[in-house]
This record gives C-alpha cells, sequence and structure tokens, in this order.
C-alpha cells in the first residue's frame, strides 16, 4: 500500500495562501488525480488557510506586510488511496464551531466575506472536521478519496445548501 | 489587453486575474470601489475569461460590489464564466441575484 507524508510551515500571510495550495496539489499528483479532484483541493486548502489567515491571526490588508511570528502548519497523508490534509494554527480559536461552520455564517459581514468557507470545504471534499476552542487554536482536518470517476459535489450537501438559502 | 479595468461611459468590466483568492481579490475590491465613486460606474461586469482558480473570496467580492451598487441603483454582472466558477456561483446563490453569461454580454 502506497504510504506517504509531508509537513509545512510557513507564515501566516496573504501571499501564501498561493503557495500553501499549490504546494498541497504538487504532493498529491502521485495519486495521479484527475484536474477536477485537484481543483477541490486547492479550493478546499485555500478556504482554510485563509480562515487561519484572517479569523485566528487577524490579519488584514493593513496588517499584512508587517513582520509575522504567526504560524500555519499543514500536514499532508496519503494512504490507501486517500488525501488527508490538516491545516492547523494557534491562533484566537473559534468559540462555537457547529455555529461558525454553517454555510453564510460570517463574523464580518462589512468586510465581504462570503460566509462559504466551510461550505466550500465540506462540498469539495468528502470528510471536515473541526477542532477548535477559544485561545487554543483551530485545526481543520479533511480528506479525499483521490482517483475515483467523478469529483463532483456530493448530492446532499448541494440540496442541503439550496434550502438553507431558501 | 493587460489593464485590469476596461471603462466604457458607466460600465466598467474587470479582467479578473488567473488566480481570485483572498490576496488578490483584497486589492482588487479597493481599487475597484474607488473607480467606482471616482468615475461614477453603474453597471460592474466581472470578466472571468483569464481565471483558473477561485475561493469562496470571489464570493465575498461579487457580493459585495452587488451590494453596493444596488444601493446606488447601478447592476453588476459575471461573464465569461467556465464550468466550475458557474458550479460556485450557483452553490452559493449568487446565480439568483446577478446575471451570469458564459460568454460576453452584448
Amino acid at each position: 500500500m502506497q504510504q506517504n507524508e509531508m509537513k509545512l510551515e510557513f507564515d501566516s500571510r496573504s501571499c501564501n495562501e498561493s503557495f500553501a495550495r499549490v504546494t498541497v496539489a504538487a504532493f498529491m499528483t502521485q495519486l495521479n488525480p484527475t484536474l477536477e479532484e485537484v481543483a477541490d483541493v486547492k479550493t478546499a486548502v485555500s478556504e482554510a488557510v485563509t480562515n487561519a489567515i484572517i479569523h485566528a491571526y487577524k490579519r488584514n490588508f493593513q496588517n499584512d506586510t508587517e513582520s509575522a511570528a504567526d504560524k500555519i502548519w499543514i500536514t499532508c497523508r496519503i494512504r490507501d488511496g486517500i488525501l488527508q490534509v490538516e491545516v492547523r494554527d494557534d491562533g484566537c480559536g473559534i468559540t462555537d464551531v457547529k455555529r461558525a461552520m454553517e454555510p453564510f455564517f460570517t463574523t464580518e459581514k462589512e468586510n465581504d466575506h462570503s460566509g462559504m468557507g466551510f461550505a466550500f470545504m465540506e462540498a469539495f471534499m468528502d470528510t471536515l472536521q473541526v477542532e477548535s476552542s477559544p485561545g487554543k487554536g483551530t485545526c481543520v482536518c479533511m480528506s479525499k478519496r483521490i482517483g475515483r470517476e467523478s469529483g463532483q459535489v456530493s448530492v446532499p450537501l448541494t440540496n442541503r445548501l439550496l434550502e438553507t438559502r431558501g | 489587453m493587460d489593464s485590469v479595468f476596461t471603462i466604457v461611459g458607466t460600465t466598467m468590466t474587470i479582467h479578473l486575474p488567473e488566480e481570485i483568492d483572498h490576496y488578490t481579490s483584497d486589492r482588487l475590491c479597493t481599487e475597484a470601489d474607488r473607480l467606482v465613486l471616482r468615475k461614477h460606474i453603474r453597471c460592474i461586469v466581472f470578466d472571468f475569461a483569464r481565471t483558473e482558480f477561485m475561493d469562496s473570496s470571489g464570493i465575498g467580492m461579487l457580493i459585495g460590489r452587488y451590494k453596493r451598487m444596488r444601493f446606488m441603483g447601478g447592476t453588476v454582472a459575471a461573464a465569461n464564466v467556465g464550468e466550475r466558477t458557474k458550479r460556485m456561483l450557483e452553490l452559493s446563490g449568487i446565480g439568483k441575484i446577478m446575471d451570469i453569461y458564459e460568454g460576453m454580454p452584448s
């Protein structure tokens, strides 16, 4: 059985969002993914890393270039054709994880946030788990089986999103 | 067509970058909002022709501009939308509030 693992540590800066998703995409190529699967994983990683930067560490347009001691850690594992991605931060944590994961929920509506971050992670990956508590950081763990016939968004989730929206 | 913004009359077309994430959209929105006020823009067309990647920051960018334009009595549309972007726009309900074109609206 093919097994592999890699770890990544980088500064919490928005310019690293693209570095993070491209690195994970490069790591998953050994599973011979479809373009669709690569795009799904890139989107999910981008969402998780962006959340860590803007919510956990409160980085924004103004303080983005200041020196950053805050780090984000990504661990990727491949096991039996499944890609597991863990995105961890040491930031402020989430008070109500269940609420934060509701589609369209956002703490910063005025800043043009769509509230779709967790919904997209859920839509484009097979599993999603979020562990967090205030002051203790957040760990987002997601996985996806690579090399299936299609990488389509799960029908139940699409329906749930449409219902939530009303 | 290297420039990001094309303005004809009161219509502004934003030629979106290859990758739309929080980093690129933040900078783009600041500039777009400034131009809307300065050039009295009443219609924004988001052109996705070059776009190969987008995350939910792109959705936030569209919803934010939609709200601003509606407040001023203007409109927003999305053009040259690819298969994947279209799916994301549908998942987030944007298809219901603005016109989405697979090509360029005339």
